[in-house]
């Protein structure tokens, strides 16, 4: 019997910020924002293949619920 | 069954809305708005949809999505006749109005001409807010004539003219907290009350939640204010005035819930998602038996 495949490694980036390495806790969704642990910036997933995250976009006037 | 959830940016919020729909086996299409277009003349594809859940943070976005959608025959959650009264104060309250329900004082003038003489006539305290604007932005409490004379001057001055609409509220003594429903479907499925120092208790601004049980008398005002306002999903502020009771304040068409789960006790997103799709699996139903007549 062989052996069940290993899950997939949950994905690594860099904060273009501050450069600190972020670890995301599960696969993200591309849109997802995130953030910095070490800046507090917040993140934008912009790509999964290769996994690429820029600045979010900023709040604007008329954001909101 | 086609559904989307059309989004400019995947907060805690569309990512739980995401793993609902992944827990029921049910396919959703993440749209990233900012990607979108629209051939006015051509629905093409997006005549697809059964259903859209309209998530932008971006009202703007919201409203032309929604309105182009609905333009193509596809339903919408929220509609855009929701999304348009929700986000207008002025619009919210006299839906709410019209509909007989209790609602906080207010007064509308759109030059300083008049906006001083409605501050005035409410009293101090007055509220000023815009009549566009959410998470607490831009809204005032006016103490006295001083105050009056300079925020109406700044926002003349200085503001778009959309600050130009003096929406002027009395200000309601609540018990150092507010109540926010949340209301799916036409039920009102979870509450949490939100406690500050500060008058103004969004939690956007460092206000401290807690859940709440819906007494009865909450639960239909909230419900009846839900389809005042014509929203499927909303969440409403409800203040507490000492002398008239629970009073509507603002209903919110894209709400955020993603402390409210554990707050509340209840699963919002979960509710949110069985909503739309039975909204999908009816329209879907329908199309089939169109089809079928049709042949």
């Amino acid at each position: 019997m062989s052996s069940p495949a290993p899950a997939p490694a949950v994905p690594a980036a860099s904060c273009p910020e501050c450069e600190a390495a972020i670890r995301l806790d599960r696969h993200p969704l591309r849109g997802q924002v995130i953030r910095c642990t070490d800046c507090g910036v917040e993140l934008e997933v912009t790509s999964l293949q290769p996994l690429v995250l820029e600045l979010a976009p900023e709040v604007q006037e008329d954001w909101g619920e | 069954m086609r559904i989307a959830l059309l989004y400019t940016r995947v907060r805690t919020e569309e990512r739980m809305l995401a793993d609902a729909f992944a827990a029921r086996c049910v396919e959703v299409e993440m749209i990233d708005a900012r990607e979108a277009r629209f051939d006015l003349a051509d629905a093409g594809r997006w005549r697809e949809y059964d259903v859209v859940i309209d998530r932008c943070v971006s009202l703007t976005s919201a409203l032309t999505n929604v309105r182009v959608l609905e333009h193509f025959g596809v339903r919408c959650v929220n509609s855009a006749g929701a999304i348009e009264v929700c986000s207008d104060k002025l619009r919210t309250t006299l839906a709410l109005l019209r509909a007989g329900l209790p609602t906080p004082r207010t007064l509308v003038a759109t030059a300083p001409e008049g906006a001083l003489p409605a501050i005035e006539e409410i009293g101090y305290p007055a509220v000023l807010k815009p009549t566009v604007g959410s998470w607490g932005r831009l809204v005032s409490r006016v103490n006295d004539r001083d105050a009056a004379e300079a925020i109406v001057e700044h926002r003349d001055t200085l503001g778009s003219v959309q600050q130009h609409v003096y929406y002027v509220q009395e200000h309601v003594e609540k018990p150092g907290r507010d109540i926010r429903v949340f209301v799916v479907g036409g039920c009102a499925a979870a509450g949490i009350t939100r406690s500050s120092a500060h008058w103004v208790t969004n939690t956007a601004r460092g206000a401290v939640a807690e859940g709440l049980a819906i007494p009865d008398d909450l639960r239909r005002l909230c419900e009846r204010s839900a389809a005042a306002v014509g929203a499927d999903i909303c969440a409403i502020d409800v203040l507490e005035c000492p002398r008239r009771g629970y009073l509507i304040n603002e209903i919110n068409h894209s709400m955020e819930f993603r402390n409210s789960v554990a707050t509340s006790g209840v699963d919002i997103p979960g509710l949110m998602v069985e909503h739309v799709v039975s909204i999908a699996r009816s329209g879907a139903a329908n199309a089939t038996r169109h089809a079928g007549a049709v042949a």
